[in-house]
């Protein structure tokens, strides 16, 4: 369909959010079994393959599956788990080590050949991510601070002077309990969502002055396309993983928060 | 983009804050399969067999300390018994030498005595002989001498008795005057 409109007009017209996210179905007629669809299920499959053979049955001396695997489960431990949780980090290494790999993989689906599309560019799927971490925080933090202890510790943290509750205990309330998960959804949807639009618009350039209407002074902008498009998939790259990092330390920072309040 | 803006409106599902429903089941669906079967399932496996690696490590270098110090304790106990049979060997040397220092002194000892038995009987051989000439001399020379004074002086000699009284004053005159002029 974007293709047919590029094709269609003699001017070079940046693609529209609208022909890069709301993509038709695979199979006409079954209306929810879109690209991004089959890409979010394809890469739950892909994870549970890749934990399945290296964390299945484990060596004391690992093969070359279980090295990196083990090596993507350091990571998550050391440096997601274990600075907000300390001792009880073992424990949640399950959930976090699931939302780092899962989203970690839904988002490399952007620059891997044929998918190119991060799953997590439609917000639905960080969105479920983030309200089930967010349900958890609020269950967790009235389970071991009390009902009244969590709201407590949240709106009024003790030691400040009387009268910045006023001010204090608003925005508090909002921003841990309101603006919060949506933060958290957004920031990689948000990141996701542009990223994969730069990638396209940069491929686009590289496409349609190289190859649809080749000119002597657009050979240039379209290198310049194609450069910017190698340039942007390396950086994307890094956000992809940067970003499912984050998301994954947010929720230890969630848990580790409703865990011990003093955080 | 007026008719963009229409376009978006129209289908409605355009707007991508606004999540689609059948996404959000599919990803609340493979949200929980994953972290059932990697969370529940294969972490805690993971986690078993690190823990182990960490045992093992841990063990492992446990095992070469002991090692070390029981190699060091066998060092030392056979340091100790070189040292002993060292010392065995310089008391035995000692020993040896007093023996031998000993078993000389008395062979030395011995030795002297013989040489000494010795000469004592060579002394009281030399001493028998002396004794023996001397009274064969005496009898010799009282003979001749009386044989000669007879011969000067005649017949008168001839009585046995008087004859050997002076001949013993004669030679008791002599050893005296000889000692004399020994002394």
């Amino acid at each position: 369909m974007s293709a047919l409109t590029v094709l269609a007009s003699d001017e070079f017209g940046a693609p529209t959010p609208d022909e890069l996210f709301n993509l038709p179905p695979i199979i006409p007629g079954v209306d929810w079994f879109t690209k991004p669809v089959l890409l979010a299920m394809l890469s739950a499959i892909l994870v549970i393959g890749l934990c399945w053979g290296a964390f299945a049955n484990p060596k004391i001396v690992p093969g070359r599956l279980q090295n990196v695997m083990e090596y993507g489960y350091m990571f998550v431990r050391d440096q997601v788990a274990r600075p907000f949780l300390g001792k009880d980090a073992d424990r949640w290494m399950g959930l976090l080590l699931t939302l780092f790999f899962l989203v970690f993989i839904w988002n490399i689906m952007g620059v891997i050949p044929i998918a190119q599309f991060p799953v997590a560019s439609h917000i639905a799927f960080p969105a479920v991510l983030a309200g089930s971490i967010y349900v958890l925080k609020v269950y967790l933090g009235m389970k071991h601070q009390g009902p009244v202890g969590y709201f407590k510790n949240l709106m009024f943290p003790p030691g400040l002077p009387k009268p910045i509750y006023l001010l204090l205990s608003p925005i508090e309330f909002l921003s841990n309990l309101i603006i919060a998960p949506f933060t958290h959804a957004v920031r990689l949807f948000a990141n996701m969502f542009a990223g994969h639009m730069l990638l396209a618009f940069f491929s686009m350039v590289g496409f349609w002055f190289l190859f649809e209407k080749l000119t002597p002074l657009g050979a240039g902008v379209g290198v310049i396309g194609v450069v910017m498009t190698i340039v942007f998939t390396a950086f994307e790259m890094f956000i992809q993983f940067l970003q499912a990092f984050l998301f994954a330390m947010l929720a230890s920072m969630y848990i580790g928060g409703s865990l011990h309040p003093d955080h | 983009m007026i008719t963009a803006a229409k376009l978006l409106a129209a289908e409605g599902a355009a707007n991508p804050l606004i999540p689609h429903t059948f996404e959000l089941v599919v990803g609340i669906f493979s949200f929980l399969v994953v972290l059932f079967v990697v969370g529940k399932i294969l972490v805690p496996r993971i986690q078993k067999t690190l823990a182990e690696r960490t045992d093992a490590i841990e063990g492992g270098i446990k095992r070469a300390e002991e090692a070390q110090a029981e190699a060091q304790a066998l060092q030392r106990r056979y340091s100790e018994q070189l040292e002993e049979a060292r010392r065995d060997a310089a008391r035995l040397r000692e020993e040896a030498r007093e023996q031998a220092a000993q078993i000389k002194a008395e062979l030395r000892e011995e030795a002297q005595a013989e040489a000494r038995r010795l000469v004592e009987a060579a002394h009281a051989q030399i001493e028998a002989d002396r004794a023996a000439a001397f009274a064969q001399l005496r009898a010799e020379i009282g003979r001749l001498s009386t044989d000669l004074a007879g011969r000067i002086v005649g017949e008168s000699l001839e009585d046995e008795v008087r004859q050997s009284r002076i001949v013993d004053r004669f030679l008791d005159e002599l050893e005296s005057s000889s000692a004399q002029a020994v002394r």
